[in-house]
């Protein structure tokens, strides 16, 4: 009798909870975010769901979502695993009442499994600085972009640092360069490149693959003092970053010789390592540090209200800062698509034309409240991968903060272009893909 | 009463041997068979194609094959997930070489090549036994994976090691590929599923399995008895990874569509495999089944009903997901240690009584 009771308790709410629903069924924008804050990647992965998520929470707080229309997010754990991704993708992709409007992935893994299924149901992915970088061909990729950089522009920008500093890029010559990369799709993605520009520039490139999860690179390091590179590139992820920092430095390797890309350094990677860190370098394609005017609205319209999804102290770490400016991203397409199509009610399809009409200039930065934040970015039609600058950043332990330490670099166009063009064909080809045309 | 069985008579030795000789097990076998191939394809969406059906179709044949290594021949192997990828790897070779190909075909040659793999790391069973020969499958595991990322002809040279099915079609009908129908990608895999599992079944109640078991069982009586090591355990080594190739060809060209060999063939993909048969049951067809089920499904139920039904966070969710699989593997494995398939039999056996168990 009782537990008939409860069971008729429970079909009660049950309906109650869906006449309410379906009564409030007010149009809302779905956005699922991807995190991954268990396993081996947690600590890259948590600050930048952290970013993402407090950003959309502010628009939502603070503007009332996006031209008024709030924002829900979805978020789906896939711990970095490609297959979870996909579970994930599926799972989340038609949430009502907008479908999912843009995926940020956050693994070239899964960006890899997306973009044929995505480009088919019709669904945007923003690869924000990873994923397959001949998705900058918006021809033959209309569904993928991957502004504001591509790991092919990094590793051009990396090698034209190491020539600065080395004195002219002729300098180059002879010298011995080693890339300690992620043994996936990801770590491997800048190595065509690098092969390039060594033989152009006339330096040596190791290869040192780190296998996943990345907490065995004992080898990986003792190769490396065996060889004495004059130069460490680092293509890591997740706990391999930390670990490939404490490495270097018990082999007593000079930091400011240690580029990451910069997916490499987050003040997670840095921290553990300590006083040994300071002076390592990595890629930067938005600035550090927590002081920006935006921070100070998540502060108080977030973080004040108890609606954070991290600690107030971590607002501005490396990650977060990206996970907040794929977010802005996000707001910036939605509100170019509601202008577009003259809607509220926007839809896959056309968020999709508001990422290929987002023209951010330096002045729009500051009115967003981060001034110098990023460079200036402006999608087309053909062109998915836009500005593809990066800068570099340095981290000092006595501070405990990153600088940015040179100007916005920009890519070897030359060099990079062409290998783009030829990959972007290569897929066209190998799935029967006629290029769209632009107008 | 369910499983009464009075009025059941047998009048032929082919009907004493048939492999449901109780005729509710048949009619239960014929209901799941109509179930899912008339009801399941109607109703089927891309959800529960490439998040339920497809992973569970493609471990469960992965498992199938183990279980032939492991279950019915006892000789321990971790070296499915390299396996795995020799079968991936194969089917990416040939549908990019010929790209006419049907696809039925890619499968079953990919299955024959790593049978061929497998032989050939099958070999040191001649000579060590237990837990070293795990070991020995173990290096054919890093071995594999390794060569995989290290020769670029395997993955024709492409920036990023990642190999990507091209679009493939049996009878005109496409299942590779993004463009796929999710009923089709489903009853591809189901077929093939189906069929060599009554196939395993099969074998493994005829000579070759018998042998096997007697092996297993105890290699030095099996010998004395006549049964050859050397063809045996080969035999069994090229039979289990023909399965396991074909099952890596349907997880890399039908489910995932593209792979990548660190992530999808690692250990932790032996070690998943190894771990359903043991809690499926070691040395039985169904348990493979039930093995992959539960390894696959039950994570995606927790979470759906944490998640969608219980409104959990998505991290929290994980979390618990993570920990209530390891207490109910466990659970399982205290209650009874033989898998779920002797649960099975053992409610079997007290249906077949009820209601008057002696």
């Amino acid at each position: 009798m009782k537990m008939r009771n409860i069971t008729t308790g429970l079909a009660g709410a049950v309906l109650t909870m869906t006449v309410f629903a379906s009564r409030a069924a007010a149009y809302e924008l779905v956005l699922p975010s991807f995190d991954y804050r268990t396993g081996p990647y947690a600590p890259s992965g948590i600050p930048y769901a952290n970013g993402f998520a407090d950003v959309l929470t502010l628009f939502n707080e603070r503007d009332g979502g996006i031209g008024g229309v709030p924002i829900t997010l979805v978020p789906c754990e896939t711990a970095y695993n490609t297959k979870q991704g996909v579970e994930c993708y599926e799972s989340v992709k038609n949430t009502p009442p907008s479908k999912a409007l843009v995926f940020n992935p956050l693994s070239t893994g899964i960006t890899y499994q997306l973009i044929p299924k995505a480009t088919v149901d019709g669904f945007t992915v923003h690869s924000m600085g990873y994923g397959r970088t001949s998705a900058v061909d918006g021809k033959i990729f209309p569904w993928i972009f991957n502004f504001p950089a591509t790991y092919w522009d990094g590793a051009a920008v990396f090698v034209q640092y190491i020539g600065e500093q080395e004195g002219g890029m002729d300098n180059l010559k002879g010298k011995k360069i080693a890339l300690v990369y992620h043994n996936s799709a990801y770590g491997k993605e800048p190595i065509r490149t690098l092969e390039i520009l060594a033989e152009r520039y006339g330096f040596q490139l190791q290869l040192l693959p780190v296998d996943h999860p990345g907490q065995e690179q004992k080898a990986t390091w003792l190769q490396v003092r065996r060889e004495r590179p004059d130069w460490v590139l680092m293509w890591g992820w997740g706990v391999m970053n930390q670990v490939a920092l404490k490495e270097a430095a018990s082999i007593r390797f000079p930091m400011d010789h240690f580029i990451g890309v910069w997916w490499s350094g987050n003040d997670s990677d840095v921290v553990p390592a300590g006083m040994d860190a300071d002076g390592y370098l990595a890629g930067a394609i938005n600035a550090p540090g927590g002081d920006f005017p935006l921070h100070d609205d998540i502060r108080k319209y977030v973080y004040e209200a108890g609606k954070g999804s991290g600690e107030a102290e971590a607002i501005g770490e490396v990650n977060y800062n990206r996970g907040l400016l794929s977010g802005v991203f996000a707001a910036e397409a939605i509100r170019n698509a509601m202008e577009i199509h003259g809607t509220k009610e926007v839809t896959p399809e056309m968020v999709r034309d508001g990422y290929e009409s987002i023209d951010i200039s330096a002045e729009e930065w500051v009115e967003m409240g981060l001034p110098d934040f990023a460079v200036p970015v402006k999608i087309t039609c053909e062109d998915h991968g836009g500005p593809r600058k990066v800068a570099l950043q340095q981290w000092d332990a006595k501070e405990q903060k990153w600088n940015l330490v040179s100007k916005f670099y920009d890519t070897i166009a030359d060099v990079v272009d062409p290998l783009i063009e030829e990959d972007a064909m290569a897929y066209a080809k190998e799935n029967n893909i006629t290029p769209r045309t632009c107008n | 009463m369910f499983y009464r069985e009075s009025g059941q008579f047998k009048t032929s030795y082919p009907a004493d041997q048939a492999i449901f000789p109780i005729a509710q097990d048949r009619w239960g076998i014929i209901a799941v068979l109509v179930v899912a191939y008339g009801v399941v394809p109607f109703l089927i969406d891309d959800y529960w194609s490439n998040a339920v059906f497809l992973p569970f179709l493609c471990y469960a044949m992965a498992a199938l094959g183990l279980n032939i290594l492991v279950g019915y021949c006892g000789q321990i192997s971790l070296g499915t997930g390299g396996f795995m990828a020799v079968g991936a790897y194969a089917t990416y070779k040939i549908m990019t070489t010929f790209p006419n190909a049907d696809f039925i075909l890619v499968v079953l040659a990919a299955g024959l090549i790593t049978a061929a793999v497998g032989v050939l790391f099958g070999l040191p069973s001649l000579r060590i036994k237990g837990f070293y020969l795990a070991v020995a499958t173990l290096a054919a595991q890093f071995f594999l994976v390794w060569m995989f990322n290290k020769f670029g002809w395997f993955y024709n040279y492409n920036a990023t090691g990642q190999i990507t099915a091209p679009p493939a079609s049996v009878f005109g009908i496409l299942v590779t590929g993004a463009h796929t129908h999710p009923a089709v990608t489903y009853l591809f895999c189901l077929s093939f599923v189906a069929l060599f599992a009554l196939l395993a079944k099969n074998l493994v109640r005829n000579r070759a399995g018998r042998s096997w078991m007697a092996i297993r069982d105890m290699d030095i009586a099996a010998e004395i008895i006549g049964v050859r090591p050397l063809t045996t355990k080969l035999s069994a080594f090229a039979v289990s990874s023909f399965y396991v190739g074909m099952a890596g060809s349907l997880y890399f060209a039908v489910w995932l569509g593209s792979a990548e060999p660190t992530e999808a063939f690692g250990i932790d993909q032996s070690f998943l495999v190894l771990f359903m048969i043991i809690i499926g049951g070691l040395g039985s067809i169904l348990g493979s089944f039930l093995g992959a089920a539960f390894m696959v499904l039950m994570p995606i139920l927790l979470k759906n009903v944490m998640v969608g039904s219980l409104g959990m966070a998505a991290v929290t969710a994980k979390h618990v997901e993570i920990l209530l699989m390891g207490v109910l593997i466990i659970f399982f494995l205290i209650v009874e240690p033989h898998g779920l398939a002797r649960i099975w039999q053992h409610l079997k056996e007290k249906l077949r009584l009820w209601p008057f168990p002696y």
